[in-house]
Formats: structure tokens, sequence, C-alpha cells
């Protein structure tokens, strides 16, 4: 089995979201990069299938040669090959067609990609990229069992999980549930020394189009104070509720 | 033209994020100088969606949409707007709309923008504003295709009452769902799902243990509440990853949310920030959920809690 893992390249979860260039842009100063943690749990679990299923793994990135730290830490992990897209991503759709044009040339089996990223929080890539790869397609995916060229895979929904079969090729958007918290990988000396020597492929973008532009950010109004009340007066936080804040 | 909703329901009930699709639709249909046009999927009664500003409904009756299907749900939407000749289509924020959003965006080769909270800003050209970095941030973003999917965030447009005059009309489209088969669904039926809920009470390591967690279920009973939990809780097993709230866990947006015994990590707040009234119970008042909530209470869950839920109980008694 063929896997490519989609990966994104986003801000850590503890940084401060700051703005520049009139608030048009994300300011990456100080910032620290990660591998999106949806993607890592999919890459994970990728990870999984090469072990156990002997697959081949591929992961793939659209973006500038800022990038490439957070592709050779998927290299570390365990990935075989990894493929960048020369292109600083300006829409879901353009991504979408980038990976696509991957995953086509790849003849990949599985595409995993995560849920959503957590910088834009689109939500969108994964699904698009089943649709112009006319692919089988589950979103919010929490278990994954492939057999053969079926796939077994656990969705969650609202307020449940439903069971899905369907067969390859399939795209994934994953989320935490593919695997725990406690498998996921810190790439150790030997890996991180392998890394450097595997092929980490830049490829130009093919000139997808794109839909949408982001115009300008801002930032929620800051908060104001919280109203304590006594441990001893919690008649005094139902009235608060109820006549105040009206959620009760 | 209208503008084209899919209005969500479970088991031929409308979900009340239908009503807020449906009140989102009404404001930008307004803008643009036309009507909204509501396509649902096996329910028999649809006139409550007149209250919300919708003046026709194509209403689709089959057996082979009893299960949601992404692929075949997207495909009939894609037709419902084709035969309106729609150039926005509004859905939800819930699991199965962001589900069909990106596929029916390829099939009308249109821009989905996610996350929605505002009425567009201008509608030519099309800018609406949207959360990102998990609520740190607005983004406005303009829209440059012909047809545009939106998907509005969950409790952030709200309900707006417009009444008008409805008409509904049976729509047969050619269902076609591929390959992939939804073999078995597992809800729970006598419990709110943590999208649904008006409240949320959520713990964290201050419960001490999995064994506590009655006192968090059972304020949530007084409140018709969903049961929420922090990111160490549900790594460490005490709760399911479904309740896991925060930036790696679900987004949470409800009217009230209740933390007991979090301290407000950063990823944490981010992901409940979207939520209108946030309450703390710590006992730790250096905690930094205090700083992101309106009303705290500086003391011992095992105290608070119970007291609580009996105030609650007398309050609900005469309320």
């Amino acid at each position: 089995m063929k896997i490519l893992v989609c990966i994104s390249h986003v801000p850590d979860t503890t940084s401060k979201i700051n703005f520049t260039d009139d608030d048009t842009k994300f300011d990456t100063n100080g910032v620290s990069f990660v591998i999106n943690p949806n993607d890592e749990f999919g890459l994970t679990r990728a990870m999984w299938f090469k072990e156990k299923q002997g697959a081949s793994v591929d992961v793939v990135n659209v973006g500038g040669p800022d990038t490439e730290p957070t592709i050779r830490k998927c290299l570390a992990i365990g990935a075989d090959n990894a493929i960048r897209v020369n292109a600083n991503p300006t829409d879901s759709l353009f991504v979408a067609q980038e990976l696509a044009s991957v995953a086509k040339n790849g003849g990949y089996d599985l595409v995993i990609a995560g849920r959503e990223s957590i910088d834009y929080n689109g939500g969108v890539v994964p699904g698009m990229l089943a649709a112009l790869l006319d692919a089988n397609f589950v979103n919010t995916c929490i278990s994954l069992e492939v057999e053969g060229t079926s796939a077994t895979a656990i969705r969650e929904i609202d307020g449940g999980k439903e069971t899905i079969k369907a067969t390859l090729p399939l795209v994934i958007g994953g989320q935490k549930g593919l695997v725990e918290e406690s498998d996921l990988r810190i790439p150790n000396m030997r890996g991180i020394m392998m890394a450097r020597k595997k092929p980490l492929s830049v490829v130009e973008p093919t000139g997808s189009a794109s839909q949408s532009e982001p115009s300008s950010f801002s930032k929620p109004a800051p908060k104001g104070s919280v109203t304590l009340v006594s441990a001893d007066n919690l008649d005094e936080l139902i009235n608060l509720l109820h006549k105040e804040a009206k959620v009760i | 033209m209208s503008v084209l909703i899919y209005a969500e329901s479970d088991n031929g009930s409308l979900r009340k994020g239908a009503f807020e699709v449906a009140s989102y639709a009404k404001g930008v249909a307004d803008a643009l100088g036309t009507t909204v046009t509501a396509l649902t999927v096996n329910v028999s009664d649809v006139s409550e969606l007149g209250n919300y500003g919708v003046s026709k409904v194509l209403q689709v009756s089959d057996n082979a949409l009893t299960k949601f299907q992404a692929k075949a749900y997207s495909s009939i939407i894609e037709q419902a707007a084709k035969a309106e000749q729609s150039k926005v289509v509004v859905l939800s924020s819930s699991t199965n709309s962001k589900y069909a959003a990106p596929l029916l965006g390829v099939a009308l080769n249109a821009a989905v923008v996610s996350n929605v909270v505002s009425l567009p800003k201008s509608t030519s050209p099309f800018v609406v504003e949207r959360t990102a970095f998990t609520n740190k941030a607005f983004q406005e973003t303009q829209i440059n295709s012909d047809v545009k999917v939106i998907c509005v965030s969950n409790n952030s447009y709200g309900l707006k009452e417009t009444s008008v005059s409805i008409e509904a009309e049976a729509f047969s489209p050619s269902v076609n769902g591929g390959s992939l088969e939804v073999v078995s669904i597992d809800k729970a039926t006598d419990k709110v799902s943590i999208a649904d809920a008006e409240v949320v009470v959520s713990g964290g390591r201050g419960l001490k243990g999995p064994e506590n967690w009655h006192l968090i279920e059972d304020l949530a009973t007084v409140l018709g509440a969903a049961t929420a939990c922090s990111k160490p809780v549900s790594d460490m097993g005490w709760r399911p990853h479904s309740e896991h709230v925060g930036q790696t866990g679900k987004p949470v947006a409800t009217n009230l949310y209740i933390a007991v015994g979090i301290s407000g990590a950063i990823q944490h707040l981010a992901g409940i920030n979207a939520s209108k009234v946030k309450v703390v119970v710590n006992t730790d008042p250096e905690a930094p959920f205090f700083k992101a909530a309106d009303y705290g209470v500086v003391g011992d869950a095992f105290e608070v809690v119970p007291q609580l839920i009996e105030k609650l109980k007398a309050f609900k008694s005469t309320n």
C-alpha cells in the first residue's frame, strides 16, 4: 500500500497570535512551527501501516523553503520520502489542487490529511482533495483499518460515531483517535540522522487557481475582568447567570 | 438566484442549526435582493422555516438518504443549487455539513469558506468575516468565485425571526452515494451532544479521577447540559476523546460554559472562546481561566459543585 500524508506547517499551539503589514499577514516573529497536530495523528497511523503491513509512506507539504524543518521532522519520525510543492498556499482550493496533482502522479492508495489545520481552521482541503481525485472520503476519522483494498473507518459525528466501509483509493480527514496522544513519536537521534539522507524533492506548483483571499485580520476585543463570587454565596452566582447573563 | 440552504435534520426533525442557517441566509438574501430557498431531506413538517425567512422549500423524500452520506448529500445540494441557480449556498458548521461542503465546493466550482461569523461586509466584492487560529483571531475573506459556499459558525449569528409566507414543493434529485457504505451508527439518544448543547459543563484534572465525574454529570443534568473535559483528562483516559474540547479537540460555542477544575491552558481557552458566558470553579485563584471567564468561584469543586447542584435544583423548580 502506498500512503501519502499531507502535512501542514503551523504555529505551535501555545503561540501568541499577532499580525503585521497593516494586519494583513500573520506575524511569524518569535513563533515556533510544528507539524499540524491533526496531521501528526495521521502520520503516526501511517507509520503503523508501514511497520505492520509493509506500507510505504510519503509526506507532502505545500509551502516555501521555511517549512523544510517540519518536513524533515516527518522523515525523522519515519516517512520514506518527502515532497514539497514550492508555493505559499493562497486558499483551500489551491492547496487541494496541488496536493491532487502530487497524489495522482504518485498513484497512492491512501491519502491521509488532518481534519483541519490549527492555523486557518478551514477544514476544507481533505474533502476537496477527495473530490478532485474522485476517491472515497472519510472526514473526522478516529479509527482506520485497511485489509487489501478495503478500509474500515470510524467517523466522529455530533453526539456519537459511525462505522464506514470503503474501497481504496481513499482520502482521510484525520484527528486524535487515529492514534492516541501517547503513541506520538519524538524523533530519536538515529531517525534525525537518517532523515538528512532521505529524499526531499521540491516540485514547482502546477499553477492552480484560487477562489478566495484573506483581506485582513483582527483580534477579539480584550475581555472584561471576571466577576468573582464567594464559594459561600452561590445563590449570587445563580442570580447573576439568570438576571445579568440571562443564560439560565 | 435565491440563496440556498441545506436545512439539517435528525430523524425527521429540523435541527436548531437549520434555523440559524436560515436566519443568516435571510440576511444575505436581503443584501443581494433575493429570497431564501431551503433543501430538506426526509422532513415532513417544514413550516417552521418560514419563521426564519425561508420562502421556498425543496423537500426531498428518499429512503436511500436515511443515513447521512457526504457524497450523496453534496450531490443533491448541488442539484438543488443548479435548479435554483443559486450563487450563495449556506450550510451549518455541524460535522455532517463540514463533511459535505468541500465536495459541494468542487462540484459547483465554488470557494468554500467555513467558520463564518458575520453577514457579508460587502457583496461586491463579497467579503465575510470568519474565525481563524482557533478563535484567537478573525479573518476577513474575499470570495472571488461566482458561486460561494458558506459554513456559518455554530451559535455565532443566532436565531433571527422573520416571518415570510412559505411554499414547499417535492424535489426528486438523482441519488448517488458511490461505493462508500455507512455500516452502523452509534449515537447516544438520551444525551445532549456538545454540538447541539446550549450549556456545556466541563471537568479537568481538579476532579482528581474518573470516579468523581458524577459531579460533572449531575450538574449537567440539572442544566440540561452536555458534558466535556480538558485535554489531560481525555489523554489519561478518564473520559472519551469525543468529550475533549480545546484547540486539538472540539470547539465549543455554547451560551454557557462551566469549567470545573480546569486551569485554562491557552489551547483550552482557544477552543471554548466562542462561548458566550464562561464560569470557572477552581481552587487556585491564579489559574489562567479566571482571566478568560465572566464569572468565577475560587473554591474546592468537591464542596462547590454539590451545593451548586442543590441550589440550581431549587432555582429550576421555581423558575
